[in-house]
């Protein structure tokens, strides 16, 4: 969503504008002078360059200023904005691109320093080991895995669920996938091509395998259950890849809400608190949103600085302008710092869930600066069979331990081709684990490994795991030197905890138009630059170091409030203990060495590095073709654990370098978003307003059914005591022609145009003349673009020498207006003119038939309503039932007509006035329906209906309306275009069934001949309307055809279904052609 | 006949929810409050604010007719809204249109001043209570924060899918008139009670 800068009302949503082309093409002076080609160049071409290119805009919903702005075609940036009738300024410079991590290498604390033997990472002291290794935990009888001290679990409140039948317990903090590992299951679905087993991967939105559908308390299919907080009653099933849509309609509340910030940060891991430490006493707006429960991010799954993040919650809960969104996932990252987020609000209460609440919230939030402090996800590596339940991202492992006491298994094996899945090792092994080995590729792996050795582990330098065993979960892992088949050795394990290395989530960085750049040291694609005012902060910007994480963090935080005005101050930060010298990672994607099962890349997909190479070889050499070749990271995952690799073994494949290959492009939403949460609120009767006029209960009352018009609710026809539709429009047609009818005419749009121009003004935008108008008097009159096709038409009423009140029809109120201020506004600003909306100021009730004049009469005695007195065509001021009205005398159906205007705050009690009054004659109320039968009785077009965009009034049949002596208006130069005059235009004629009885569809096609012809069938035009006449007793349609007027007479055909329908052409008016009723 | 539609009382747009408005209101405690005010005079305004007209049009009017964009002057009992750099509206009290219309018109003379009665046009609906501003975010794009939108502000927007004028009422976190077409009324009732579900 663009922020507009209209030059009056300031920035706002682009929603509110209208787009109105390009800028700087004046109405020629002079049309009459153009050549045709001269004149097509005006109508039809207009240029279409990349880059500043100037245009209009109109403030639509806002002050209905009509403005130029020249925005960059290639960027979408609105460069400036101007007046009409401005110049157009010199171009700007677009916003400049700001780096994503500005001058993060001189404010951030030197690197690590650590020395060997220092303390090991926190959240060890005082964890016990597991009492046994038979499979008994030490949390109970029920959660064999569970830690006895660790985690963040409530343990006070246990939970019971069901996953694929089984009854299970867990805790209050368990996610789905946490409490089945909890109770032993690491197997939760099947893979969606293979059918091959598969187990929980991960510890959060990145999981690609345990995938599943949760039945109860409402169905919904595709969660990663490390996403899904356990409740009590929750039921789930595992699936094989794919889920299934509830079939019953959902309950649930949904809604969205508008936010704005000086600050959004996205992440509340050490980056993000970080940074909201030194915003949160500033006074500046600050939104932090984060996709867990709790504040601390990454620092939940190691538990390190945990007092600290408690700390700034504190801080954050206590200042008034900080709000902090738990559950709040920012899914998209749009123009002009326009993002998205979803928070889920009551999923977690399961049945508990209040209903009055809605269950998930779209956020559309608007910031004046974001720091993105997404974190990283840790990527998998391709080896064979590096698919078995069992194996599962290393930092992941150490989250289930930290985050929810949970052991994912007993004895593993690590396998790392980096630094950080040494301290997952040890922490994890303080924990009770079993490490048998760490395999590191790496053939000196530095300081961590002295340190992992110190422990007590072995590790095997420079070696690689080169297959794995088991079936329903991992029994073993074979290892042999990197890039070797000899010198293999087995270990039995039931985990296989991987790391090859780290991806940071620049999701929303990239889409947010921001540049991604290849960093060689970390083995990923990091931000760069950007022309959003967002910065990235901690892993998100490929930073890995705790201590640099914290320090990056609270400057971006402290730079965003400062530029909006704002004292930053400089948080407290934890202390971080040093830590072993890092060692480089290995950058590493496909595990060399004989396969002797597949290796997977894209576990949710099915994809292996077999594909890929078949896709490679079939001749594809970017890696968004070969992701739509083999569907690599097209799944529910959008490939979180395996874009990189995906990218890095194509790169091999191809034999080149990863930087040159690229990722794939980065689109929303960042994580799957129901379409339940995007519809919100906008669904059922509040989907689009609905418009009723103030007799509107007076139609319900009396049993109406209703037509949509635009967003109106219109009567269409009032049945009585089991009438269908026919039978109903057939007595209201009948009955208004005999006697009399009326009919709620209240939507007809009504502008009001005032000021000495005002004559002038409508002059040019009518085909006809207006300023000629009497006051007193009503003048028909037709709206033509400046191709010449009709756009509108309606009646003008002169109120006054410098008033006139212009009716349009119902669905082109809000259009006509904007046509006119477009007009005066950017065309003719000199001419003293204004025009206002009025449709709703005024009640009408159309009054119609022979017997109108008595009912008239008897309701407004001091009005002449003889017709020498009252003629057609004028209106009258008057009281009618004792209310202010204005009476005029036009008809649409052919018959003596009164539309009667009041006060909508009256309109109510006119309408029942004149059913009262008119009940002697039998009064009878008529619908839409029936006024188009009697209008298509008479020849009269709808426009939008028996028209559409390609009809000029000549068509029509209404040169009539088409003044030859004004010198132009708009739309006159285009009757002189060949086009217009060629003798096969489509004409608007009558058509009559040679059956009385037949009926035409509306949408039917004429041809010539009375047998259908091999195709291409020549059409001939098609009918535009179609109805029973009560008064002609028999069928009637309307059509446009080719050279119809010419064709009165002839018989044509039409085919409908298999019978082709003779028809012949009449003329359009055949219900009293010589107007002999229309006076009474 | 006509003597007895005369006695008949006016009916607004929103009558028919007036009972529905005020269980609302009631429900939520104290956190919102809802109410239509109907029948206001209102009348747009138009004239050039470089000629004679505005100040002659602000002494009949003993007012200042705003010029900056999207602000609200307020004189006794009469609200003036900018809505454009040419176009205001002028609110009043119930019955005080053709009186307001006709002191206009003889202060501007012969200057080119338009004056259009539009008191059906919109209805105004009053909201306000502590939750007031986060029950128009669940549809309103506009900042409504009082840094953003305090007192003396106004403007054109939209709510739900309806356009409106948004008026801030004049003492700080006092709420908001919320100045709706007449014809999409009944909609934006129905869209603010929905909204206001969690608030009750």
């Amino acid at each position: 969503m663009l922020l507009i800068p209209c030059p009056w009302c300031g920035p706002r949503d682009e929603a509110e504008f209208h787009y109105g082309g390009q800028a700087h093409v004046p109405y020629p002076e002079d049309p009459a002078s153009l050549s045709d080609q001269e004149w097509a160049r005006y109508l039809f071409f207009r240029d279409n360059p990349k880059g500043p290119f100037a245009e209009r805009w109109s403030h639509a919903a806002g002050c209905r200023r009509w403005f130029n702005a020249v925005r960059d075609t290639s960027t979408n940036e609105i460069l400036t904005v101007y007046r009409s009738g401005e110049e157009r300024p010199a171009t700007p410079e677009p916003r400049p691109v700001f780096s994503a991590r500005p001058a993060f290498e001189d404010e951030a604390p030197s690197g690590p320093t650590g020395v060997q033997g220092a303390e090991p990472p926190g959240g060890v002291e005082g964890a016990e080991p597991l009492q046994d290794g038979t499979g008994r935990g030490g949390g109970g009888e029920t959660n064999p895995f569970r830690h006895a001290s660790r985690g963040r679990i409530d343990r006070d409140t246990p939970l019971t669920f069901t996953f694929d039948g089984t009854e299970y317990q867990g805790y209050r903090g368990d996610t789905l996938a946490s409490a089945l590992l909890a109770n032993g299951v690491i197997q939760a679905g099947t893979s969606i091509k293979l059918g091959r087993p598969r187990g929980i991967f991960s510890a959060g939105v990145e999981e690609p395998n345990a995938v599943i559908q949760i039945e109860e308390p409402f169905p919904e299919p595709m969660l990663p259950a490390t996403t899904v907080e356990l409740y009590d009653g929750l039921v789930a099933t595992s699936l094989p890849g794919q889920g299934r849509l509830a079939t019953d309609p959902d309950p649930a509340r949904y809604d969205a809400v508008h936010a704005h910030c000086d600050l959004l940060i996205v992440g509340a891991g050490p980056a993000g608190l970080a940074a909201a430490a030194a915003a949160a006493r500033s006074g500046a707006r600050v939104i932090l949103a984060d996709d867990q429960p709790e504040p601390g991010g990454s620092l939940l799954g190691t538990a390190e600085h945990l007092d600290w993040v408690r700390e700034v919650t504190e801080l954050l809960d206590a200042a008034p302008e900080v709000r902090v969104l738990p559950r709040t996932t920012v899914f998209g990252y749009y123009d002009d710092n326009h993002l998205l987020a979803v928070e889920r609000r009551t999923n977690h209460l399961g049945a508990g869930a209040p209903e009055n609440v809605s269950r998930e919230r779209v956020w559309r939030i608007r910031a004046r600066r974001v720091v993105l402090a997404t974190g990283a996800h840790e990527r998998s590596l391709a080896f064979a069979n590096n698919d078995r339940p069992g194996v599962m991202l290393a930092s992941s492992a150490r989250t289930h331990v930290n985050r929810h006491g949970v052991l994912p298994g007993r004895h593993a094996v690590v396998f790392t081709t980096n630094d950080s899945a040494y301290a997952a090792a040890l922490d994890l092994a303080s924990a009770g684990l079993a490490v048998a080995a760490i395999v590191d590729t790496r053939p000196e792996p530095g300081e961590w490994a002295e340190r992992a050795r110190a422990a007590g582990i072995e590790v095997l330098a420079g070696h690689a795991v080169t297959g794995t065993e088991g079936e329903a979960r991992l029994t073993a892992v074979t290892v042999a030197p990197y890039g070797e088949s000899a010198g293999r050795r087995e270990f039995a394990a039931d985990l296989l905890l991987v790391s090859g290395g780290w991806n940071p989530v620049a999701h929303l960085f990239s889409q947010s138009g921001g540049k991604l750049r290849h960093d060689e040291t970390l083995g990923s694609f990091v931000p760069d630059t950007c022309r959003q005012a967002v910065e990235v902060a901690g892993s998100a910007s490929g930073v890995l170091d705790p201590a640099a994480v914290l320090a990056q963090g609270a400057a971006a935080g402290a730079r965003a409030i400062e530029a909006e005005g704002y004292p930053p101050e400089a948080p407290r930060l934890p202390e971080v203990p040093a830590q072993p010298r890092p060692t480089p990672p290995m950058h590493v994607y496909v595990v060399p060495g004989a396969a002797d099962g597949p290796c997977f890349v894209d576990l949710q997909r099915d994809v292996t590095v077999d594909d890929l190479a078949r896709a490679t070889g079939a001749g594809l050499r970017s890696v968004e073709h070969t992701k739509r070749y083999t569907t690599a990271g097209t799944a529910n995952d959008q490939g979180k654990t395996s874009g990189i690799l995906a990218s890095g073994v194509v790169a091999e494949l191809l034999g080149v370098d990863i930087s040159a290959l690229g990722t794939t492009t980065f689109r929303p939403p960042y994580t799957p978003v129901s379409f339940a949460a995007l519809a919100g609120r906008d669904r059922g009767v509040l989907s689009d307003p609905v418009r009723t006029t103030a007799i509107h209960e007076w139609h319900v009352a009396h049993g109406a059914l209703f037509e949509n018009v635009g967003q109106w609710k219109r009567p269409w026809y009032y049945p009585r005591g089991g009438e269908d539709m026919e039978a109903a429009v057939l007595r209201e047609c009948a009955a208004t022609r005999e006697s009399v009818g009326f009919m709620d005419a209240s939507t007809l749009g009504k502008i009001d145009v005032q000021g000495p121009d005002a004559g002038v003004f409508l002059d040019r935008l009518y085909t006809n003349m207006m300023s000629t108008l009497k006051v007193g008097m009503i003048r028909y009159g037709v709206m033509c673009r400046p191709d010449g096709m009709v756009f509108d038409d309606g009646t003008v009423i002169r109120v006054a020498p410098e008033r006139f009140l212009v009716t349009t029809t119902t669905g082109n109120a809000a259009a006509v207006l904007d046509w006119m201020e477009e007009w005066h506004q950017t065309e003719w600003p000199e001419l003293k003119v204004h025009c206002t909306s009025v449709t709703e100021q005024w009640a009408t009730v159309a009054l119609v038939g022979p017997k109108s004049r008595e009912v008239l009469a008897s309701l407004a005695p001091r009005l002449a309503v003889a017709n020498d007195d009252f003629p057609f065509m004028a209106w009258r001021e008057t009281t009618v039932a004792g209310i202010e009205a204005r009476v005029c005398r036009i008809s649409f159906s052919g018959e003596l007509a009164f539309e009667i205007n009041v006060s909508p705050w009256q309109g109510l009690a006119l309408w029942e006035a004149v059913y009262e009054a008119g009940a002697p004659y039998g009064i009878t109320p008529y619908g839409t329906e029936t006024m188009h039968v009697l209008r298509a009785e008479k020849g009269y077009p709808i426009i939008g209906q028996d028209t559409d965009g390609t009809v000029t009034p000549q068509d029509l049949g209404m040169s009539w309306v088409v003044s030859k002596k004004k010198p132009d208006f708009v739309g006159k130069r285009s009757y002189a275009r060949a086009d217009t005059s060629r003798p096969d235009r489509k004409h608007l004629v009558g058509l009559l069934p040679e059956d009385p009885g037949t009926f035409l569809p509306e949408g039917t096609h004429l041809i010539a001949d009375g047998v259908v012809p091999t195709p291409p069938v020549p059409m001939l035009g098609h009918v535009t309307s179609s109805y029973r006449s009560a008064a002609l007793g028999r069928t009637f349609a309307l059509a446009l055809i080719k050279g119809g007027r010419d064709r009165i007479g002839e018989r044509l055909y039409a085919p409908v279904g298999d019978q082709l329908v003779p028809v012949t052409v009449a003329g359009p008016v055949l219900y009293d052609p010589e107007g002999a009723r229309r006076d009474g | 006949m006509a003597d007895t539609a005369l006695t008949a009382p006016l009916r607004s747009p929103l009558s028919h929810v007036a009972d529905r408005l005020a269980t609302a209101t009631h429900a939520s405690g104290g956190a919102i409050r809802l109410a239509e005010l109907p029948f206001l005079a209102q009348l747009n305004v138009r004239l050039d604010v470089k000629g004679a007209a505005a100040e002659a049009v602000g002494l009949a009017l003993d007012l200042q007719l705003p010029l900056q964009p999207n602000s609200v002057v307020r004189a006794g009992e009469l609200t003036v809204l900018w809505l454009g750099p040419d176009e205001w509206l002028l609110v009043g009290p119930q019955g005080s249109e053709r009186d307001l219309e006709s002191r206009i018109r003889e202060a501007a003379g012969d200057e080119h001043v338009s004056v259009t009665d539009v008191s059906a046009q919109r209805t105004t609906l009053l909201v306000t209570g502590p939750r007031a501003q986060d029950l128009l975010a669940h549809g309103c794009p506009l900042d409504l924060h009082p840094r953003a939108f305090g007192s003396g502000r106004c403007a054109q927007t939209t709510l739900g899918r309806t356009q409106v004028v948004l008026v801030a009422r004049d003492e700080p976190r006092a709420g908001f008139w919320v100045l709706v077409r007449s014809t999409f009324a009944g909609y934006l009732a129905d869209w603010l009670l929905d909204a206001a579900t969690e608030y009750l």
